[in-house]
């Protein structure tokens, strides 16, 4: 650190505190200690105690974690754990692992205000307590997913480690049958189909609604925008209902993997249009410009122009939705079957997919193998989200027309073989 | 696109009347125009044939049961007496109970995302909260029936036992391990869990588009990083916030497989949020779909229906705060 390092620091905490607050450093010089109040020039503070002239571009150093604030919230989490520990396991009649953490979370707040307010004065105490605070937050959403895979991986693991469970189908597989015969292909196989004929249908109707927003608009963009947010957040179930009423009821659909596929559409079709428009409006207006310039129509423009300008960011949007649609349980049991046996065929028959196996799996409250199956066959599921969601932030990420390093050194070699 | 630019040729020199600018629309661009207009209207066609399919459906059961279809709580298949009397009120405690938790946590979560974590955190988090909302409800499910609630059985217990001045923790049988299993308290926390990622993405995006300049404005005048989130972070936010949890809530009431495979089903009203027994309209249709009749199908369509009025309601609401805030202006363009 740098002679205008300590400064910095103390321009920060002294910005920060008012008058009781007084660290060793200021404590040494009573006439840098005692003014206090916050809106205090801080410059005069460094000319007070250092004799080197006033720097104007000195950084102001806004997040700076101390040994004090790693400390002290250490201190505060062990003290929790050891006290939510005696409180549980020794004083009050109190058991469960939720109850347990709810606990050491209450008491680290607590511990942690204490262990705050004995160091600094109020205003650092409520900054650094919100800090504390917001930061469990996210903690708490990592700790979710990991305990969610986790968990998942160590029930499921019984039957995912029989190679049977991803090549063979649940044909042969009765109440008694071992984990060692019958698998989960078929489910995976109509998972994959169904979803497919849902992109198929879903994307470019989701991504002409987004062009219509962006290139088009006028009077009806507001009244589209809105519907399609509040579209977002249509429960599946009631997706699942329309198409059981309209196609299968009235158009004499069979229940099929087809019919699921339009109500996974349905549901899709939201997240693509609201992720594509995101994506299409900040491809460059002058683009747009320059190729109507050069006397493109509107939709050579749009096939030229923007859409190659925005792949990237389409792809991710649509994978997204796909990582959305796969997961979708109630559609598929309103309009499709279960199927033990592989039907490839997604137009006649049931079709079983993943998400309904393992609901079927687990409501009929069967044996040990039967629950394996289903934390198994969520497993799968889950790949396939994480395949999806690899793929989608692999591919994106850059804004439209901004080259990944990839592409930058492919365009750069064929420049050079020019 | 072709531009015909016409000189108004009959005006007099003097008068100064702009040129019009007359745009003619190649026929090719016009069926283009015409698709994509069709394209951004479908949802439109969606939404309508949402409701008139459902309305029509529902006509039989509304028939059978007329208005008492709102209050009854039965679901007598032998009688053809439906009513969703008791699972309405359900649907909006687990939505309730998911908010009052899924909320705090969200914008929590948001506002380090956006004003705390540091480069490489945030990426990792960001990430995490996307993959959150990507795993599929009925891993949700299964994860809350058997890891969650064995856990979370014990705290119900003892806040049972502890909290009889507050009327919704009394239960109305005998405690044991298992009058706590499959409640509305359990059936809400799960849904909380997955209403925080939608929530908290939402509101990471408002968050971050707070002016970089009054966010200087405000350190300028001396005050901690906290000070300065409540000056602008929070008031820029609170709109596209708001908005955000109304989508949450609407997500959350229409939440299906995951309080399926949780709640014990009941179709009579049990306002003891931790004693077993309750159900979600969602869950319900799910639930009772495979054994259904004529009747009964439509009594399903028409909870569907209610279902559907009820999350569009919230919905639109919500995108109606979004729009008329200043963050969410900010994030519609």
């Amino acid at each position: 650190m740098t002679t205008t390092g300590p400064a910095t620091e103390r321009q920060r905490s002294d910005s920060a505190r008012s008058d009781g607050a007084v660290d060793e450093r200021a404590a040494a010089r009573p006439g840098s200690a005692d003014h206090g109040v916050s809106d205090v020039p801080v410059q005069s503070d460094v000319s007070v105690q250092s004799d080197v002239p006033l720097q104007s571009d000195v950084p102001l150093q806004i997040r700076r974690v101390t040994a004090e604030d790693v400390l002290t919230v250490a201190g505060a989490a062990v003290g929790a754990l050891c006290l939510t520990w005696v409180l549980f396991e020794r004083v009050l009649p109190l058991s469960g692992a939720f109850g347990f953490w709810l606990c050491w979370y209450l008491a680290f707040v607590v511990l942690y205000l204490a262990a705050a307010g004995l160091q600094w004065n109020r205003r650092v105490v409520s900054d650094k307590t919100v800090a504390v605070l917001v930061s469990t937050g996210g903690i708490f959403a990592s700790a979710v997913v990991a305990d969610q895979l986790g968990y998942s991986f160590v029930k499921g693991l019984p039957a995912i480690a029989h190679l049977n469970f991803w090549t063979t189908t649940a044909a042969a597989v009765a109440a008694l049958t071992p984990l060692n015969k019958g698998g989960v292909l078929h489910a995976t196989v109509g998972s994959l189909e169904i979803l497919a004929l849902a992109s198929l249908a879903s994307v470019p109707l989701g991504i002409t609604a987004a062009l219509f927003l962006t290139e088009i608009g006028g009077r009806m963009e507001r009244p589209v925008r809105m519907i399609v947010n509040a579209m977002t957040a249509l429960p599946s179930v009631v997706a699942g209902l329309l198409i059981y009423s309209l196609a299968i009821l009235a158009l004499g659909l069979p229940e099929s993997g087809f019919a699921a596929s339009l109500a996974i559409a349905i549901i899709m079709l939201p997240t693509v249009i609201r992720a594509s428009e995101v994506v299409l409006r900040v491809v460059p207006g002058t683009l747009r410009e320059a190729a109507f310039a050069l006397g493109a129509s509107q939709w050579r423009t749009v096939w030229q122009v923007i859409l190659p300008t925005a792949r990237s960011g389409l792809t991710t949007a649509v994978v997204l939705a796909m990582a959305l649609g796969i997961g979708e349980t109630a559609p598929v049991l309103l309009a499709d079957g279960f199927s033990n046996v592989m039907n490839a065929d997604p137009f006649h028959g049931w079709q079983a997919t993943l998400p309904t196996l393992i609901f079927t799996y687990v409501e009929a409250e069967g044996r040990a193998e039967f629950i394996a199956r289903a934390f198994g066959a969520s497993l799968a599921l889950m790949l396939v989200v994480l395949v999806l969601f690899t793929i989608a932030r692999v591919v994106g990420g850059g804004r439209p027309g901004e080259l990944s390093r990839r592409q930058i050194r492919k365009l750069s070699r064929e420049a050079a073989n020019s | 696109m072709a531009i015909a630019v016409t000189s108004a040729a009959a005006v007099p020199d003097d008068d100064d009347t702009p040129r019009t600018i007359v745009t003619r629309v190649s026929r090719a661009d016009a069926l283009f125009r015409a698709i994509l207009r069709i394209g951004g209207l479908s949802s439109f066609a969606f939404t309508g044939l949402i409701l008139v399919f459902l309305m029509y459906r529902s006509l039989p059961a509304f028939g059978a049961d007329g208005l008492t279809f709102f209050t009854k709580q039965s679901w007598n298949f032998v009688n053809n007496e439906f009513g969703i009397g008791g699972v309405l009120p359900l649907t909006i405690i687990i939505g309730a109970i998911a908010s009052i938790f899924a909320i705090p946590v969200a914008i929590a979560t948001a506002l380090f995302i956006s004003e705390y974590a540091p480069g490489p955190i945030r990426r990792v988090l960001i990430a995490v909260i996307d993959l959150m909302a990507a795993i599929p409800s009925i891993v949700y499910g299964l994860w809350g029936r058997y890891w969650f609630m064995p856990r979370a059985i014990g705290t119900m217990g003892w806040l049972s036992h502890n909290s009889r001045w507050f009327p919704p923790f009394r239960l109305a049988i005998q405690p044991s391990a298992s009058a706590f299993v499959g409640s509305s308290a359990i059936a809400g926390l799960v849904v909380c869990l997955m209403v925080i990622p939608i929530i908290t993405s939402l509101s990471r995006e408002v968050f971050s588009q707070a002016p970089q300049g009054e966010r200087e404005a405000a350190y300028a005048l001396g005050s901690t990083r906290w000070g300065m989130i409540r000056a602008v972070v929070i008031p820029f936010g609170k709109g596209g916030v708001i908005g955000a949890c109304m989508l949450g809530i609407g997500r959350a009431l229409g939440e299906t497989i995951a309080v399926l495979l949780i709640v014990n089903s009941i179709y009579t009203f049990n306002p003891h949020v931790l004693q077993e027994g309750s159900e979600s309209i969602a869950a319900l249709i799910a639930g009772d779909w495979s054994s259904a009749s004529h009747i009964q199908l439509s009594a399903l369509m028409a909870s569907g229906l209610v279902l559907f009025a009820l999350t569009l309601v919230v919905n639109s609401f919500a995108a109606l705060v979004i729009n008329r805030s200043r963050s969410g202006a900010a994030t519609a363009e």
